[in-house]
């Protein structure tokens, strides 16, 4: 990679993000992410069940704060990160090269996950107008509905692209208020754990989003049957894993969001309706009288 | 406790003359076969079972017992009447038809009330004044929505799924049949209805209205029978989305079903509210409330509140005059205008009912239940209520379907909170305080979709009704209520 150069570059220990922190796999396991010129490009943490578990755990914890953080503040954490994430363009661009994209692709990818930031930080304090309502009930009531954040949610981020696809799919649900477990693409999970990097320096209050790396075939289960995740997005998964997910899912009757084969990189694949999603609607009563 | 000593002698004191409701209007078929098609045919498998009168345990009438034959006709027939005729038709003359269906309840609304309370057993006052009235009115607002279907999703073309299996509970027969039709044929889909065992006569009453409304044949058709003909209708791969009211438990047998194929599904389940009643609360009328809250329709209402929490500091005020108010509440004939409370649905959920009572007992909780007669024949359960029940006890977390409130204190509004929401359910909820911040904080709070200040169990076309967690996936009602029967596009 850096030719000739009499210094020896500093490579990066590709570790996980929980709660804030970036530990390794409690399990101590990895695999290998190779490439055909240069072998070995990083050791990714092959997360295990505990890890799931414990990311879980600290999403719960922070999801009633970051609910009631207010849409204003929220829309301006991830503006930050489009910030943070606009100052490393070129280090994100490089990384997905690494990891297999072509230079001029990869430095778009990383310049539509940027703008995609910024599409989602503008809904924050929009989206509630768009898709709540007044209810004209025939009854002396006032009655309104409104969206309220699902709660916790598993994230199952499609393998392209590779940052892009984890940003369009990250971003409606923390704008929404949702926490996340994140789990990254088995092909390119560089970039999430290098997002995880930009998230930290954002202001996102620790165990907003956590990030695990592994394989999705072992890991799936273990989102899908935990009884304290309220949904479960799931991008480009097989038949069979779909109904392994909404079998398990059926447990505490989590919300399962399919999203099959969407083309990230397309203007039109942004859409609030993908904040609508993981919010539930919920619908009050206030008399009117004296 | 202060109310006792003001505690007035209700039974035998106060009587009153029988106020039955005419039922000589009525009419209802010995037999009913399969509405499939647009018209009544015989099940093909000749299969029929009775449906009983609860109050008296008397047969109404034989209704089919639907095969998976019998489901494989009214899903060919509604698939052909969606690809034939439905989707074709202009969703402004879509609109129209529906409109007559309301309009035909309206004209039919008394006929509509007496079938409903014979067949399921809720007092006429309720079945003529809240189901009959909110399911015509159902029709009318959905109609409306028919051609204006844009205009609820910015920025997205809509479609109708096709075929919807609709399965309803034996709780509120009509209205949930009104609830599921309604949108699901305003937003273009055509529908297999089931009706619950117990109570499938307004469905199929309905189908008359449907016929004479001039609906084209197999847009809603209407099978009969238990839950071998609703799994029937799950596993049908014409039908492309299922909606289903009832319990959680099946509501969780359903999603595995489904799971794997491209079938949409809403599901409104079961709950356990709780009902909250602060110290600066409006006493007099929350007691009203609660009773509204858990003895509406012998309290076989998903979203009832029973659950009360009550502030420490009026406690025993509030169970004092819950006592009193309960003492007032005339059980008994479902026809009879002066009833509070009707019959219990079926032999099965009394079973279930009495079951609690003695499990409630069992886990160390107080139990109290008015007094009164109640008749000889059918099945009946006086108002009742527990206290001295820790947040554990099952009486506490699971849901008992029936006239049985469980009542537990708080100090603080975090403990009323945490308490609240602290059970899998998460379908309603209630708050009562004199006090606006205090209200719309509360309100905020509860993990529930459908939340009362000052009031429960109101219920509204235009008003979107479905749970968190364990209570349900998706909205019924209002603008929100149409997402479900619509596929989104580009």
């Amino acid at each position: 990679m850096t030719g000739a150069t009499d210094r020896l570059p500093v490579a990066k220990t590709y570790k996980i993000y929980i709660d804030g922190r970036f530990p390794r796999t409690e399990s101590g396991r990895y695999f290998a992410l190779e490439d055909e010129q240069s072998g070995v490009i990083a050791n990714v943490c092959r997360a295990s069940r505990k890890d799931c578990r414990n990311a879980v755990v600290a999403a719960r914890q922070a999801q009633p704060g970051w609910a009631t953080v207010s849409a204003y503040r929220r829309g301006q954490i991830v503006y930050r990160i489009a910030e943070m994430l606009e100052g490393r363009r070129e280090a994100f661009a490089a990384e997905l090269e690494r990891q297999g994209s072509p230079a001029r692709q990869a430095a778009e990818e990383t310049d539509a996950a940027i703008d995609r930031l910024i599409y989602f930080a503008g809904w924050a304090d929009k989206y509630q107008q768009v898709f709540s309502a007044v209810n004209p009930v025939s009854s002396s009531h006032f009655n309104f509905s409104l969206l309220e954040p699902t709660g916790v949610v598993a994230l199952l981020v499609p393998d392209k692209p590779g940052l892009l696809g984890l940003i369009a799919n990250l971003a409606p649900a923390i704008v929404g208020g949702n926490t996340l477990v994140v789990l990254a693409s088995e092909a390119r999970p560089l970039s999430a754990v290098s997002f995880a990097e930009v998230l930290h320096a954002a202001d996102v209050p620790s165990g907003v989003v956590n990030i695990l790396t592994g394989f999705r075939a072992e890991l799936t289960r273990h989102f899908a049957s935990h009884m304290d995740v309220n949904a479960i997005v799931v991008c480009d998964a097989g038949r069979e894993a779909r109904q392994e997910i909404q079998t398990l899912a059926a447990e505490n009757l989590k919300r399962v969001v399919c999203r099959q084969r969407t083309d990230w990189s397309k203007p039109d694949s942004a859409t609030p309706y993908l904040i609508r999603d993981t919010q539930e609607v919920k619908t009050t009563w206030h008399p009117i009288g004296i | 406790m202060a109310g006792s000593e003001n505690t007035l002698a209700f039974d035998g004191g106060w009587q009153y003359d029988p106020a039955p409701e005419s039922i000589d209007h009525v009419r209802i078929a010995s037999r009913y076969g399969l509405f499939i098609d647009g018209e009544f045919v015989q099940p093909e498998r000749g299969c029929y079972c009775d449906t009983l009168n609860p109050a008296t345990e008397k047969r109404l009438a034989r209704v089919a017992d639907a095969s998976v034959e019998d489901v494989d006709k009214a899903v060919a027939a509604a698939q052909k009447a969606y690809s034939g005729v439905w989707a074709r038709t202009k969703p402004a003359e879509r609109g129209k038809y529906i409109y007559r269906i309301a309009r035909m309840i309206q004209e039919r609304a008394r006929e509509f009330a007496a079938i409903e309370s014979l067949d399921g057993g809720k007092p006429i006052r309720e079945s003529r004044d809240i189901d009959v009235p909110l399911a015509a009115a159902h029709f009318f607002y959905y109609a409306g929505w028919a051609d204006k279907l844009g205009y609820a999703f910015p920025g997205r073309r809509v479609k109708p799924l096709g075929v919807a299996g609709q399965i309803i509970p034996w709780n509120f027969p009509l209205l949930m049949a009104a609830w599921k039709l309604a949108p699901a044929l305003a937003c273009g889909n055509t529908v297999v209805l089931k009706p619950a065992e117990t109570t499938p006569l307004t469905a199929l009453k309905l189908a008359e209205v449907i016929v004479d409304a001039g609906l084209p044949p197999g847009v809603v058709n209407v099978v009969t029978g238990a839950g071998d003909t609703g799994a029937a209708i799950v596993a049908h791969p014409d039908v492309n989305k299922i909606a289903f009211t009832g319990s959680t438990e099946v509501g969780k047998i359903i999603q595995r079903a489904l799971a794997g194929t491209n079938k949409s599904y809403t599901l409104e389940l079961g709950g356990k509210a709780a009902n909250i009643v602060f110290a600066d609360a409006a006493i007099d009328q929350a007691v009203e409330g609660m009773v509204n809250g858990i003895f509406l329709n012998q309290g076989h209402v998903c979203c009832a509140g029973s659950r009360l929490l009550l502030q420490e500091s009026v406690a025993d005020e509030v169970v004092a005059k819950l006592k009193d108010r309960m003492a007032t509440l005339i059980v008994g004939d479902p026809l009879d205008k002066n009833t509070d409370i009707g019959a219990i649905n079926s032999k099965k959920q009394f079973d279930k009912i009495e079951a609690y009572l003695k499990l409630g007992q069992a886990e160390g909780g107080t139990l109290h239940q008015a007094g009164g007669r109640v008749p000889p024949q059918g099945y009946w359960c006086r108002p009742a209520f527990f206290t001295g029940v820790a947040q554990s006890n099952r009486v506490v977390q699971e849901e008992i379907f029936g006239p049985v409130l469980a009542i537990q204190t708080f100090r603080t509004f975090d403990e009323a909170l945490e308490k609240a929401n602290n059970t899998p359910y998460g379908l309603s909820g209630g708050v009562w305080t004199d006090k606006g911040a205090k209200s719309f904080r509360m309100t905020q709070g509860l993990r529930a979709g459908v939340v009362w200040a000052n009031t429960f169990n109101k219920f509204d076309p235009t008003s979107p009704f479905g749970g968190y967690k364990e209570s349900g996936v998706g909205r019924e009602g209002g603008l929100h209520g149409l997402e479900p029967y619509l596929q989104p596009g580009a």
